[in-house]
Order: C-alpha cells, then structure tokens, then sequence
C-alpha cells in the first residue's frame, strides 16, 4: 500500500515503514534503547533524504521513550533534580545542535557529518561493548561470576566544584559534568535524530557512578524532554518533521516494543549486549562502507537551503 | 490519469472565415487552451499525461496539405534556486567539494513535439528561441567562474533533471487532430513541482518560426497532504507541538494496550 509523505514529497511503501517501526520497537524493547540510532540509518537506506529522517526520528523517539518514562515514574526510578539539570544542558546542545544542521546543509555537508558522526559513535559503542560482554561470557564459561563495578570508586570528575546533591540518586557530584553530558546527548540528538539513551546510560554509571536502577528512567525522562525539544526545533527552523512517516514508525514500534520485551526476559544479560553490539557495529559498518564506494552519479541538486530535490 | 483540456472547437470553426480576409496572405495564428487552471496532486499521485488542445488560424491550405506546419508545446514549471554538488575523492571518502548556484532554473520542463525536433526547424533557430531542454538559459550566479566550470555544471543540472524525469521530450506528442486542431500530451513526473506552470506553444511554417502563445497552470497538493505541507511551512511551531502531542498520545497508548505492570 503506498502513502505519500507530505513533508518529504514522496510516496513509500507503509507495509515497509510498518515493520521497519516494529522491527526497530522489538529491538528497542528487547535491549531497552530508544532505537533512534537503527530507525534513522534504515530511514536513510529506505532513500529517505537524511535531514528529513533525523528529524522525524528525534519525533519518533519521543513515543517509545515516553511509555518507558511512565512505566519507571510509577516505579520510583526516575530522579527528576538529576534529570532536569541534564535536561537544561541538553536543550542548550539541542539548539546549537539544531544551528550546525542547519549551517551544515547550506554547505551541503550534512549527509556526510550525519554518516561520520553515526560511523564513530555506534562504531566506538558497539566495539566497547563487544569487548565487554565478551570478556564477561568468557568469564561465565569458566565459572567467575562476573565482577561487579565497585561503586563509591572515585574519579576526577568527582573533585570538580559545584556540587549539588541528588537525593534520588544518592549521589553528590558537581554540576559540570551532569550539564556536559546533558549538552553532548542534546547536540548528537539534533544532529543524529537520536535521543542518546545508548550513550546516555553508560555516561551516567561510568562516569557519574548513578545507581543502575535509577539510570534507565532518569535516561528516558530526559530522552523524551530533549527529543520534543529537537522536534521543535527542527520544525521551526527546517520544517523536514514528517508527521505521516513518523506516526507510522510509531504504530509499528509501539506494537514491536512489547513483543521485544518478552523475547528479552528470555536471554542473559551478557549474551543481549553482545547481540546489541554485533547489530550496533552492523550499522556503522554499513554506513560506512557507503562513503568509501564511487557514488553512481557525482552530481547532485539541492535547493540554496540544502533541501535535495 | 489523463487530464483532458478543453478543445477550442470553436476557434477551429472560426479559421475557415477569417482565413478569407482579402487584402494578400494574413498571417498564421496559434491557440491553445486548457479547460482548467488549476491541477491537484493527490496522495496516489505517480505521474500523469497531460493533454493540452489546441488550435491553428488562417492557415494556407497548400502549406497545410504539405504536412509543413509544426507545433512545439512546452509546460514549464516555477523558477527556482538550484546548487548543483560535485562529489570528489578525499581520504577514499566522497564528499561534496565543489559546487555552483544557477538562479531561475525551471524546476520542470515538459515538451511535446510534432515531429523529431530536428525536422522541425535549425538548432540556431531553437537557440535563438531557448526552446528545447539543450537550450534552456540556465544563469550561474557566479558568473566569473571559469567557462569550462560553468559548462561542465550546466551540463550536470540538465543531466540530472533528465534522469529525475522533470526535463523531459515527447517526440510526436503533438498530434493533429483536424487540419487545423491539435492536440499536445505531456508528461508530468511524479515528483513534478506545484507552483503556476507556464504552458507555451509555438508554431513553425516550412522550418521557420511564426508565432508563439502562452497560458498558465496552477498544479497544487490537494486536500490532506496539502494541508499537513502548509501547516508544516506555515505554522512549523505549531506544528511540533502537535507531533510532539501525537508522540505522546501513541506512547501513552502503547502503555495502556500492552499493559505489563
């Protein structure tokens, strides 16, 4: 069946847009991620134009990542002081974010940084957590129970100055750090289309050391404030938010999340971030293999605000 | 889907009478019509032939028997901006490096003719009228940039609109219908601009060029996409809050149907 997109000016397959959604929501459920990192680069591969995928996938994210908000407001794991000081440095990337894409597509270097900036980040993610949750399977095999990270284990970032306290958290950290974070998850979800919960969760128990079980939550309150905020954004400045595109994707991932929340319970900790890493290195490598090959034409049209035609 | 133009029977019932003017030979005129201004692109939207008639005045009958008149009908779209990117080799990637802005580039160009264009009349005389989709003034915005530059992005810019289907010819499109009524199918590509078209006619007697006409055509998105695409344009705050709303609704409802806790 096909559907025609208002915003991008073509007409697509829905059925295709449909699975691709819920294949993305069964893997988000699965590993608990927003999946705005796979749902942009298969929007890409689909020949959506990329300005038009980043910012219906930051649109997208907010559906999948507000059901996880609420699930963990009503279980208590969601330390909204942690969450609203990296919420006001997320909104401040977001809208330098927001200034670069634009700055970027009047040069026409946009699909190029978005393609870089996908290959390094998922590349770097994916390779680190290969590496760990292979270390951590082979330790199972020979029966060590996996190590835990010691928490309380200080670092520089914990000698830095103004400190506040999180209660929620347990934790008494300076404010720096927290809004650096905020602001680098805000700048990659402007330019990315992702809400950042694959960087977002590590930062927070490696760098900051907060409690896991408050992590997720307090990841996916900001993820939701942050990805409105980068949908607005672009909507104001860019007007590439495809509404139709991404109501579609957000049936299809709804409906796949919960499917991907079963098939999770079932596989070990370790032997899911190992898949998660595979899939993650899968798609950088893919992206990257596209800047390497000869393009089949040289030439390309834009309109002057960088808008393919 | 084929959009029919009305056909100018009327004018072509009128020829006969004035074509009897005494004082020596007039001169030929040419008419064409559309029976609507305004044409919608609906969701479905993959293309579609549009027909264009129209009619020959005073023509001469012998000239006429001959088969020596030839009708070229062009639709051209909105002028717009156009920055044509060249992708280069740096560090085994592909990047865009150099690139040139052409200002007032027809965003389509459909043109239909009687017969192959060059047994209608000389290349000098196509030039000279910037008719045909070789001949069409593309003007670079920088125009102290090197010739060869400016030739080789030229050329891309048409290559391009050719293989996106906006540039296109139909060879024989120009049909007669009568002696002196005709009737002009050309194409419209799927992703063909809105905006106000310009269709034009010219007409040629023995090779050489008489007379030219023209009339307007509005091509709009009709009903839901359009609305969504203005709202998106007009109000674009408005508009992400209401995606932002909408994210929300399907996430909060996701919950409620899929209810684990």
């Amino acid at each position: 069946m096909g559907i025609y997109l208002p915003i991008a000016e073509m007409s697509v397959n829905a059925f295709v847009l449909l699975a691709m959604g819920a294949a993305v929501g069964f893997l988000s459920g699965m590993f608990g991620v927003g999946g705005g990192f796979l749902i942009t680069p298969l929007l890409i591969f689909y020949n959506i134009p990329p300005a038009i995928a980043v910012a219906t996938g930051a649109n997208q994210v907010i559906a999948s990542s507000f059901s996880g908000a609420l699930a963990h407001l009503k279980r208590g794991t969601l330390d909204f002081k942690l969450g609203t000081v990296l919420l006001i440095g997320g909104i401040a990337g977001s809208a330098a974010g927001g200034f670069v894409f634009a700055l970027l597509r009047a040069i026409g270097q946009l699909d190029l940084f978005i393609s870089l900036l996908y290959v390094v980040l998922l590349g770097t993610v994916g390779g680190l957590m290969l590496i760990e949750s292979v270390n951590a399977l082979r330790l199972t095999k020979g029966g060590v129970p996996p190590a835990l990270k010691k928490s309380g284990q200080h670092n520089w970032i914990h000698r830095l100055p103004f400190k506040m306290r999180f209660r929620t958290s347990k934790l008494f950290v300076s404010v720096i750090p927290v809004l650096g974070i905020g602001a680098g998850i805000g700048f990659l979800s402007a330019i990315m289309g992702v809400g950042g919960g694959f960087i977002m969760v590590p930062a927070l128990i490696y760098l900051l050391k907060v409690p896991t079980n408050v992590v997720v939550g307090t990841s996916l309150f900001q993820i939701v404030v942050v990805s409105a905020f980068t949908t607005l954004v672009h909507s104001t400045t860019n007007q590439t938010v495809d509404i139709v595109l991404a109501l579609v994707l957000m049936l299809g991932g709804v409906a796949g999340a919960q499917y991907g929340a079963k098939a999770g319970q079932k596989l070990r900790g370790e032997q899911l971030r190992a898949l998660l890493a595979l899939l993650v290195l899968a798609v950088a490598l893919r992206l990257g293999f596209d800047l390497f090959v000869k393009p089949q034409n040289l030439y390309s049209l834009t309109s002057v605000s960088g808008l393919s035609l | 889907m084929r959009i029919a133009a009305l056909a100018l029977a009327l004018l072509a019932a009128a020829a006969p009478a004035r074509a009897q003017i005494k004082d020596g030979a007039p001169t030929e005129n040419i008419q064409i019509g559309l029976s609507t201004d305004r044409v919608s692109i609906t969701a479905d939207f993959s293309g579609a032939d549009l027909t264009i008639f129209g009619a020959l005045e005073n023509t001469d009958p012998q000239v006429n028997r001959q088969g020596r008149y030839d009708v070229v009908v062009v639709l051209e779209g909105p002028a717009r901006s156009v920055v044509v990117r060249r992708k280069d080799r740096i560090l085994g990637m592909w990047i865009n490096t150099r690139s040139e802005t052409f200002i007032n580039v027809p965003v389509s160009y459909s043109m239909a003719t009687t017969r192959p264009p060059q047994d209608i009349t000389t290349p000098n005389s196509y030039k000279q009228l910037s008719l045909g989709i070789p001949n069409i003034y593309l003007e670079p915005e920088e125009k102290r940039d090197s010739p060869i530059t400016i030739q080789e992005f030229t050329d891309a810019l048409r290559d391009r609109k050719e293989a996106l289907g906006l540039y296109s010819d139909n060879i024989g499109g120009v049909q007669f219908l009568s002696q002196n009524l005709f009737r002009a199918t050309l194409h419209l590509a799927p992703n063909v601009p809105v905006g106000t078209h310009k269709a034009r006619a010219f007409l040629f007697r023995n090779g050489l060029f008489v007379k030219e006409t023209s009339t307007q055509l509005a091509i709009v998105k009709s009903g839901f996409e359009q609305t969504i695409y203005r709202f998106a344009t007009d109000h674009g705050f408005g508009y992400g809050l209401f995606a932002i709303g909408l994210a929300m609704f399907t996430g909060w409802l996701g919950r409620i149907i899929f209810r684990k806790d």
